[in-house]
């Protein structure tokens, strides 16, 4: 049938929406020789001007990284990654400091022209403070103003060790230990920066926090470090996007983000990430091996994480909560896209220890063209959590009949007053919803654009506004396609 | 005196409801108590039937001359109090017949009465179910599952005329009833009423009272009966709402 | 080899022995192929050891305790004795079975009743003398759907299993009667591997009841691989009843290959037993095949249950639906690890799963995996999994009603549990299990009870015989 065809074509096109954000930007690096060993370490830590306890907190993290293997328990498959050949260290040069936009490499200010994200206009129209990563080193804080006057700290981690020793020194590390798993013990080693954010007491940061990381320099990887800790009774929302430009060479990117909330406080955390996926034969891409998780220290804290994956050739990532506090609250929204051949094993855990906390997941996986999806989740409840709820729900959408979805969910209750729900759904885009929406006129594209918002709409509209749209774009081009 | 309630406190998780509220119901009286959302009339329904989680932390209710604060809430029931649910729950997978039959035993092993045998309660559920207008064949069916609203009150009433209570609350039996389903309902209930047992009515609207007629009216407000008076106070507040009531007794 | 492993627990130890000291004399009773496939199984032992924690699929079981106890590999069968008795009958009211025994892992029954072939050619009977007088359906299907060896304890029961019960249906052949198989071991710690191959022609019928029941308190360890082959448009009913005692360890792998058309319905009811592991392997391979896997595990004490089910969806338009429901008190711990998988192009799949957990105790534990992975797209799949206790709103309604509280929850365990136990299509086997189910809610339902399966009484000596009218 023609329109079966059409349908089938459509699909096809889904899935070879290129690139858009694929350029390079050409600015003067200072790169480190390629290679890891505990000298590239002191090179890092001395390029950095670090004391002398996080230079050994490298160290120990290094070598503790040479006894582990990396895990092979996810469904992905990729050639092996020599950690050799990667640059572990690269920073733009400096060429002064910077008090205003208007020193700011206007390559760069270009560059995120391209994006649509510039900072002027976040700066003007959003209200938003926006702490730019590229390869590595933070270039760039604005709001620091606004934020000073709240005693809010928001800057670089390297900042943080250097202005702050005391503050970093009793939260870092305490939720992802460098023994956690082999990417995180690669990035203890090895991280070259990242943000830091501490909400005092009682204070609800009045704008949204924000950072945009990029991944620039060929053949670097990206070792981000975030730490963010809100302390009792504190609100913070912290926004972070992602956008790469298009390579041949797959990059390794193994970030580790901690989340701590102490009593009454909350982290809302989201993430957009749309990484180069690689071309339509599975060729390049980013490799995204994350560790993110964040801990409900104080009772009724919460932390909710919220994300949009569209991007990367693989992803790996479990953004998670701890919730030790009595009524704390862990949150977990995603929208997972793939295409070609792009793989993405990610869901969340979500370990109940206080009593009557609460979590929930809400799980959107999107597949097309040849990739593999995966929702991969850990609810646990341990023995003392009484009245400890969970409800889950993993849905599947599939988008063509050469990809593939699947769910892991593992649920693990040893506590008798604890309730705990999966549910989970496999399907394939409508056809009498696409046939609805043609009937009314909108083309096949569209129709498909229209329902696969729809369907991530639960997670979407948990995103802050400035976000949902740009999340919504990345939705719309990640479908774009040919026809019409 | 079938019920008299002294000086009741309860709270929930720790926050008082209910906060001194006195009541008694004789033998053959129906009473209707009203009063504005969450002013503690299902709180106190559940107090007197033995719900878990509602801490009685002064005061005490005294039922047939005892006082049954500790009892459990099968002992109540047993002893003749019965609660039609405001909103009753599904249980599926238990069905009506085995429920009924097993809570009618239940009562009879209670008062050392041999179990119904299964033709004689077979007997009683045909009739009990011509009283209340029940067509659909329940014996099939999981208590309250795959019910209508109106068909689940028009269980309730089934289950309390299969039961024959000395007490019968009526928690909020008109919410969500058309009026035929209320008619029915009232009808039931007119039909059980004797010199020997007492109602209590719980219900926001005057509309139930046109059906079952009540010797006395409470009015409640935060926690404790404000007002009582015989069946003209309901039409009092129908006419002029609770806004009198809030103003009178606010602090 | 360098791979070969170097410490070895005992009962690998003893299992290698039993091998060694056999292999000349099984070489010569056994096929070719059947050969093939032990030197096979006994390489991957040698190399691989038993299965560990450190295995995905063994993480939550932990068998080590089982490898470490004193068990004997029985050698010789017990021999024929002809006293009919009165501990050992089965009767099912309301249906008639067929009786077929096995008594510490041998096929028990006189000696010229060893295979008995029906006059529409249905042939039951002893593995060890089916494979000497039909080859062809062991060069056909013997370790053919049960595949190669995935662990050490499926390759040891390739390597170890000698007999066990065989069962042939052939083309249109509607069995009536239920064919029951009873597995008894009445020796202390012993340690045996069963076989059982099971064969539906075409447009063939079967219900088969397999159960697993201790008559003693002694420990052991059973090892069964079932393989089945239905055929197209065949219906296979299996209900698998597990009533052992705490000291028993069983691994049960059943292997299901599925036809076009074909019909598969099976249900696995874990009463009792110290450490039970079910393992179900449901290949659909024929289009417009259907399968329903369900089970129900009722545990207490420290029993630990591990149901692992996979479904495999190889061909288009067929449907799976699997539902396990399980009751959890005292100090007991379950398993539930569910695996759909579609093929790439095996469109139009219809594939449900649901496990419902209810943990009555602080020290019960529940671990449930339901997974899906999937490959095609016009599917229509689902799973869901839930770990809870009984509802306190309806328990309160049935006080309420002047129902005692245990009653109360006892009605609502019940109503939990039915809806697995409803979907047994025989009524008389269902009112059993109904009964069975109640009693072993209520606490009544020892292992020794009379049951479908009967059993002994434990201080009572074992003697063991089958009432011989239902052979």
């Amino acid at each position: 049938m023609a329109d079966e065809k059409k349908e089938k074509e459509m699909l096809e096109d889904v899935t070879s929406g290129e690139y858009k954000y694929g350029f390079v930007t050409d600015i003067e690096t200072d790169q480190a020789p390629k290679g890891l060993s505990e000298d590239i370490i002191r090179l890092i830590s001395h390029k950095k001007n670090e004391p002398e306890w996080l230079l050994e907190f490298r160290l120990k993290a290094y070598r503790h990284w040479l006894t582990m293997e990396e895990p092979n328990w996810a469904l992905l498959h990729h050639p092996p990654i020599n950690y050799q050949d990667i640059i572990y260290y690269s920073a733009p040069k400096k060429k002064k400091e910077l008090n205003s936009l208007d020193e700011v490499d206007p390559e760069l200010l270009d560059t995120f022209n391209k994006l649509g994200i510039s900072l002027e206009e976040q700066k003007h129209l959003a209200g938003v403070a926006v702490d730019a990563v590229v390869d590595s080193v933070s270039v760039k804080t604005t709001f620091k103003d606004t934020l000073a006057k709240h005693d809010i700290i928001f800057c670089s981690f390297s900042e943080a060790v250097r202005d702050y020793p005391d503050l970093v020194k009793k939260y870092f590390a305490t939720v992802v230990p460098y023994t956690d798993n082999y990417f995180a013990a690669l990035n203890a080693a090895v991280f070259t920066d990242g943000s830091f954010c501490y909400i005092p007491k009682g204070v609800r940061c009045p704008i949204e926090l924000s950072t945009y990381f990029r991944i620039n320099a060929a053949n670097t990887g990206q070792f981000e470090r975030t730490l963010l800790v809100a302390d009792e009774g504190s609100y913070v929302s912290y926004l972070e996007g992602c956008t790469a430009p298009q390579r041949d060479e797959n990059q390794l990117h193994a970030a580790v983000v901690e989340l701590i909330a102490m009593k009454d406080a909350e982290i809302k955390y989201s993430t957009v990430q749309n990484w180069y996926p690689g071309d339509k034969n599975g060729k390049g891409g980013i490799y995204n091996f994350v560790t993110k998780r964040g801990i409900c220290k104080g009772d009724r804290a919460k932390i909710s994480w919220t994300q949009v994956e569209t991007g990367s050739a693989i992803t790996w990532k479990y953004p998670s909560c701890i919730l030790k506090g009595d009524y704390s609250v862990g949150e977990f929204y995603s929208v997972a896209v793939t295409n070609n051949y792009q793989q993405a094993d990610t869901g969340t855990k979500m370990i109940h220890l206080g009593k009557n906390t609460k979590s929930t997941i809400i799980s959107k996986g999107i597949s097309a063209g040849k990739s593999n999806n995966s929702y991969r989740g850990l609810v646990r409840v341990s023995k003392k959590a009484d009245n400890a709820r969970n409800f889950s729900q993993c849905d599947s959408l599939l988008l063509g009949d050469k990809c593939g979805a699947h769910t892991f969910p593992y649920i693990k209750t040893a506590n008798p007053n604890a309730i705990v729900e999966h549910e989970a759904t496999t399907s394939k885009i409508s056809e009498d919803q696409l046939f609805y929406c043609q009937q009314r006129g909108i083309d096949m594209e569209k129709a498909i654009g229209l329902i696969v918002n729809g369907y991530a709409k639960q997670v979407l509209k948990k995103l802050p506004m400035e976000f949902a749209v740009e999340a919504q774009k990345l939705l719309a081009i990640t479908l774009e396609g040919s026809v019409g | 005196m079938l019920l008299n309630i002294k000086n009741l406190h309860v709270s929930i998780q720790g926050k008082e409801i209910i906060k001194g509220l006195n009541l008694s119901v004789n033998k053959g009286e129906i009473h209707a108590i009203m009063g504005p959302n969450g002013t503690g009339k299902s709180t106190l329904a559940a107090a007197i039937t033995g719900r878990e989680g509602y801490e009685i932390t002064k005061g005490e209710i005294i039922y047939k001359g005892q006082v049954i604060n500790d009892w459990s809430p099968e002992k109540r029931a047993n002893e003749g109090v019965f609660m039609s649910f405001q909103y009753p729950i599904e249980i599926p997978g238990v069905s009506m017949t085995n429920f009924m039959r097993t809570a009618l035993n239940a009562q009879r092993e209670y008062k050392k009465l041999p179990p119904i045998s299964a033709g004689e309660f077979l007997k009683k559920m045909e009739s009990k179910k011509k009283l209340v207008e029940i067509h659909s064949k329940l014996t099939n069916r999981s208590v309250n599952e795959g019910f209508s609203g109106g068909e689940k009150k028009k269980n309730e009433i089934f289950q309390m005329a299969m039961l024959e209570p000395e007490l019968a609350i009526l928690d909020e039996t008109d919410s969500g009833l058309d009026i035929d389903a209320l008619k029915v309902v009232a009808k039931g209930v007119n039909q059980l009423k004797s010199k020997e047992n007492a109602f209590i009515v719980i219900t926001h609207y005057q509309r139930l009272l046109d059906y079952i007629v009540p010797d006395f009216v409470h009015v409640m407000y935060n926690g404790k009966i404000v007002k009582s008076g015989g069946k003209g106070l309901a039409l009092e507040l129908e006419s002029q709402g609770y806004e009198w009531i809030k103003e009178q007794f606010d602090d | 080899m360098n791979k070969i492993k170097k410490t070895r627990f005992p009962l690998e130890e003893i299992m290698l022995k039993h091998i060694a000291q056999n292999d000349k004399k099984w070489s010569e009773e056994d096929l070719p192929e059947m050969n093939v496939l032990r030197k096979q199984a006994t390489e991957y032992l040698l190399e691989k050891g038993f299965p560990n924690t450190k295995m995905e699929k063994w993480r939550s079981t932990d068998m080590q305790p089982v490898y470490e106890e004193p068990l004997t590999i029985y050698d010789e069968a017990i021999p024929y004795t002809k006293k009919v008795n009165e501990i050992f009958q089965c009767d099912v009211h309301g249906f008639n079975t067929k009786v077929i025994s096995l008594l510490n892992g041998t096929y028990y029954s006189k000696e010229n009743e060893k295979l008995t072939v029906s006059k529409e050619g249905v042939i039951i009977g002893s593995l060890a003398y089916a494979k000497k007088e039909y080859p062809a359906f062991f060069k056909q299907y013997y370790g053919k759907i049960a595949g190669e060896p995935s662990d050490g304890l499926k390759a040891a029961n390739t390597a170890l299993a000698r007999d066990g019960a065989f069962v042939f249906i052939p083309d249109n052949v509607e069995v009536k009667d239920a064919l029951q198989l009873i597995k008894i071991m009445n020796q202390p710690n012993l340690a045996v591997n069963i076989r059982n191959l099971i064969i539906l022609g075409k447009n063939a019928k079967l219900t088969f009841l397999h159960c697993d029941d201790s008559i003693n308190h002694h420990a052991g360890f059973i090892n069964t691989i079932n393989e089945v082959f239905v055929g197209e448009n065949s219906s296979f009913e299996l209900y698998k009843l597990q009533n052992l005692n705490d000291e028993t360890a069983l691994l049960n792998q059943t292997y299901i290959h599925q036809e076009r058309n074909s019909n598969v319905k099976a249900m696995v009811i874990s009463l009792n037993g110290g450490l039970i592991r079910n393992e179900i392997s449901n290949d659909l391979k024929g289009q417009g095949a259907f399968s329903n896997i369900n089970g129900l595990y009722l545990m207490d004490n420290q029993q630990h249950i591990d149901n692992q089910i996979y479904v495999k969806h190889s061909v288009p338009d067929c449907e799976s639906n699997q539902l396990f429901k399980g009751v959890l008190d005292q100090e007991s711990k379950a398993v539930f690890n569910g695996y759909i998988w579609v093929a790439p192009d095996a469109q139009k799949t219809n594939a449900f799963q649901r496990n419902n957990n209810i943990l009555l105790s602080d020290n019960a534990f529940v671990e449930t995996q339901p997974q899906l992975e999937i490959y095609a797209d016009d599917v229509k799949c689902s799973h869901g999994a839930t770990v809870g206790q009984l509802d306190d709103e309806a328990l309160f309604y049935m006080r309420q009603r002047g129902i005692s509280f245990s009653d109360a929850r006892m009605l609502l365990m019940y109503a939990f549990a039915d809806e697995v136990i409803s979907q047994i299509s025989m009524e008389g086997l269902r009112l059993n299990i109904e009964d069975m189910v109640k009693r072993r809610l209520r606490g009544e339902l020892s292992i020794c009870d009379r049951c479908v399966l009967h059993c002994s009484n434990p201080e009572q000596p074992v003697i063991f015989d089958i009432d011989m009218s239902k052979i």
